[in-house]
């Protein structure tokens, strides 16, 4: 059983000032916005944040960097936030890109105890600058170090009491990598229904990588609403 | 037919049937509406579907349903959804067909930048660092100069890189060519080019064979 809790901001009580945090989503789309919302709320401060995106200047992740609370993200792709481009141009933030795929599975080997990984995505490009290369089979590739984190902060579509997880559609993303490479994972879930209502056998997340819940509504902000013509 | 139309048509060429193809972000994008019927494709998107559907309808707009552009979509039946590292293990993997991307520069030896302009605002990679390596085939559509008139095609890319020696051919508004061992080739010429005003307007060397097709889209 986890610690299942009722209050946003008690569920994010051990996160402290100048710690690493993952959080899930792509662009706005399975993003723990509760969980977001407490930590622009409770104000701490020089956060290194791993999520592919940086949210949008008045929600998601924007709502931290409104704040000043992040210090450095890693992230793949920041181009929808203009607070971020200001602060950006005044190192007021440090960002590293990283291809997606890379910083996919940094967060996958991050949980799964690989230390680091030879890919050849970004050979002969600025990112490769100071990295380790290797040729395997007359191709070249890059090392990449693996991630992991203080704390990760998922969304799921359902959550047993057992902490097993079952996202929805493309809200998965970068969720489930998180959830196995947070130190402490917290999930916020849409529905937290009673033990052995879920199929196991459709289990996204096990609850090995799960340390506490808590059950939100979400607002589920849509950036680009595209209607067929 | 605007030039981007009649960029995506030509691309849609390049799409057999059966394949799994990855589009990217923008002009790419739009070879999905000219895809023919007689083609059954499965369309990838990075932030983990496999089988992109069309827009949705104002009742089907789903959040937690969306394209690697973050638009709204919908999956057709037989879609699957995974996790980001499976996407990418399926990229990188050699398990897309074909993948569709736009592109700033390419340079004659298969070279493409797409992703950053020093000095102006740098958004990101996103997923094409990782598509260009992974991809069987790897198309950059594109104009075929910008603004200024000046050709996007180089000797070599004086843009940062996205990936070296990546591209296998090259689809423009006036021609299509192909990166060989022995150099960039000229496959085919527009309606309404000849083969000097592509010369002229192309600053890598192309090689002409006697097999060019003319008028060709």
């Amino acid at each position: 059983m986890k610690r299942i809790f009722s209050d946003f901001l008690e569920a994010i009580e051990g996160i402290q000032d100048g710690m690493t945090l993952m959080v899930g989503g792509f662009g706005l789309c399975g993003i723990p916005e509760n969980l977001i919302k407490a930590l622009a709320e409770k104000g701490v401060k020089n956060l290194t944040i791993i999520s592919n995106n940086c949210g949008v200047d008045d929600w998601g992740l924007g709502l931290l960097l409104r704040n000043k609370q992040i210090k450095k993200i890693i992230a793949s792709y920041v181009g929808e936030n203009k607070e971020f481009e200001r602060q950006l141009l005044n190192g007021e933030i440090e960002v590293e890109l990283t291809p997606q795929g890379t910083l996919a599975e940094k967060i996958r080997a991050g949980g799964a105890g690989i230390p680091a990984f030879y890919t050849p995505a970004g050979v002969g490009t600025p990112i490769a600058a100071g990295k380790e290369t290797r040729i395997f089979n007359n191709r070249e590739y890059l090392l990449e170090e693996s991630l992991t984190s203080d704390f990760s902060l998922v969304r799921a579509c359902r959550a047993d009491k057992m902490g097993n997880l079952v996202y929805r559609k493309t809200a998965r993303n970068f969720n489930s990598m998180m959830a196995a490479a947070g130190r402490t994972t917290i999930a916020e879930v849409e529905e937290i229904v009673e033990t052995g209502e879920l199929d196991p056998n459709i289990i996204h997340s096990p609850g090995i990588y799960i340390q506490s819940l808590i059950q939100g509504t979400q607002e589920k902000r849509i950036e680009r609403r595209t209607i067929q013509a | 037919m605007n030039t981007r139309e009649k960029i995506a048509r030509r691309a849609e060429k390049e799409i057999k049937n059966g394949d799994y193809v990855n589009l990217g972000i923008g002009m790419p994008t739009m070879v999905a509406n000219f895809i023919s019927d007689y083609k059954q494709v499965v369309l990838q998107s990075e932030n983990g579907l496999l089988g992109i559907g069309p827009y949705p309808s104002e009742a089907e707009v789903d959040a937690d349903l969306i394209n690697a552009g973050k638009e709204t979509v919908t999956a057709i039946q037989g879609a699957a959804y995974f996790d980001s590292a499976e996407s990418f293990a399926m990229i990188r993997g050699g398990h897309i067909d074909v993948a569709i991307l736009g592109g700033m520069e390419v340079s004659q030896e298969g070279d493409l930048a797409n992703w950053m302009i020093p000095g102006r605002m740098v958004k990101g990679m996103g997923g094409a660092m990782d598509l260009v390596h992974g991809a069987r085939k790897t198309i950059v559509i594109m104009d075929h100069v910008n603004k200024k008139g000046e050709s996007k095609i180089l000797k070599k890319c004086s843009l940062p890189l996205t990936g070296k020696g990546v591209v296998e051919r090259i689809i423009t508004d006036r021609a299509v060519m192909d990166v060989t061992k022995d150099g960039l080739k000229l496959i085919e010429v527009s309606v309404g080019f000849t083969l000097q005003q592509i010369l002229d307007c192309t600053e890598a060397e192309l090689i002409v064979g006697k097999d060019v097709k003319f008028d060709a889209y």
